[in-house]
C-alpha cells in the first residue's frame, strides 16, 4: 500500500495510510501515517468497537490537517490486549513443526510449477 | 525502532525461511518520499477509500486485480483469506474494524469531511512491486481522478 501512496501523492493526490505494519509502512516511506498497533486484518480498531473506530479514523483524517512534510508517523493510541502474546502468532515458527512447514513449502512450489505450466502462474509467483 | 512492536518483515523471512524458500522477500525502500499538501480544508474534500481487501472470496493461487465498487449500497463484507494477517486471534466479520465506510459517512455528517467518492477502490498486495507500480497504482490513481477524489485513505489489512 505504501507504493500506491507514492504514485497517488506523486500525481498529486494527498494520502493518509491507517495500518498495523509499522516496520514495513516505514521502511517503504509513506507520505502520511497512522500506525495501529493491533493485529493485521483489523486496523482501524477492535472488531465490533464502533467508538474506537471512529476515534482512529478522526486522527488519520486529522493527519490531512496538521502534517506539513513526508514520512509523518503518527501512533494511534489503541491497544489490543494487556497480553502481547498476539505479536508471536503472526507467521509463527514453532521448531515442532518444522517439519510441516518444510512440507507445506514443497506442496506450494509444486503447486506453482504446475500453474506455470499452465500459463496460470499469478503476479505474485512471477519471480521463481 | 521499539522492539516491543511486531518485526513483520523480520517474521515473514523467518516463515518463508522454514517453508524452504531460499530467496527472501525484498521490501522496497526509498531514500525520499512524495508529498503533496491538500488544496483545500477537510471540510471540502472528497475523499476515496482504498483496501488491499478484495470484493470477492480468493484463493491464495488465484490472479489478483484491482477492483471498485460503489459504496451506495455498502458491502455488506470484503476479502483477504488469502491475504497475511492474523488470523489466529483475529477476524474481518466487522467491516468497520478494516473498511471505515460508516465511520467517514459519520465524519461527513458531522460536517468535518466533505464528501466521499461513490466508488471505493481494492488494490491487491502483490509480490511483484512492478505490477503495484506499472499497473495496479495508475489504475487506482485513474479512477481517484474518475470520481474527482481530493484525497485518499488507504487502508491495509
Amino acid at each position: 500500500m505504501g507504493l500506491t501512496a507514492r504514485h497517488l501523492e506523486e500525481n498529486g493526490i494527498p494520502t493518509v495510510i491507517i495500518g498495523s505494519a509499522l516496520d514495513i509502512i516505514e521502511h517503504c516511506g509513506a507520505p502520511r501515517y497512522l500506525f495501529t498497533d493491533l493485529p493485521l486484518g483489523n486496523p482501524i480498531g477492535h472488531p465490533g468497537n464502533m467508538d474506537e473506530q471512529r476515534r482512529v479514523v478522526g486522527l488519520g483524517l486529522g493527519l490531512f490537517e496538521s502534517v506539513t512534510a513526508a514520512n509523518k508517523t503518527v501512533h494511534a493510541p489503541v491497544r489490543w490486549s494487556e497480553s502481547n502474546d498476539w505479536r508471536a502468532r503472526y507467521a509463527e515458527v514453532k521448531p515442532e513443526e518444522m517439519a510441516r512447514l518444510k512440507a507445506a513449502g514443497d506442496a506450494r512450489r509444486a503447486l506453482r510449477q504446475t500453474l506455470k505450466v499452465e500459463g496460470k502462474l499469478r503476479n505474485q509467483d512471477d519471480s521463481t | 525502532m521499539n522492539h516491543t512492536l511486531t518485526q513483520y518483515m523480520q517474521r515473514t523471512r523467518d516463515f518463508y525461511a522454514a517453508q524452504g524458500f531460499e530467496r527472501a522477500y525484498v521490501w522496497t525502500q526509498n531514500d525520499t518520499t512524495p508529498f503533496t499538501r491538500p488544496a483545500k480544508p477537510l471540510k471540502d474534500c472528497r475523499l476515496g477509500i482504498v483496501t488491499t481487501a478484495a470484493l470477492h472470496e480468493r484463493k491464495s493461487t488465484d490472479k489478483r486485480a484491482t477492483a471498485c465498487a460503489p459504496i451506495e449500497p455498502a458491502p455488506k463484507q470484503l476479502w483477504g483469506n488469502d491475504l497475511a494477517w492474523d488470523k489466529t486471534v483475529t477476524h474481518m466479520n466487522d467491516l468497520g474494524s478494516y473498511f471505515p465506510l460508516a465511520a467517514l459517512q459519520a465524519e461527513v455528517s458531522a460536517g468535518r469531511l466533505g464528501s466521499l467518492t461513490d466508488r471505493f477502490y481494492c488494490v491487491p498486495t502483490e509480490y511483484s512491486q512492478r505490477q503495484t507500480i506499472d499497473v495496479d497504482a495508475p489504475q487506482v490513481l485513474k479512477w481517484l481522478q474518475e470520481d474527482r477524489a481530493d484525497i485518499a485513505l488507504l487502508v491495509p489489512l
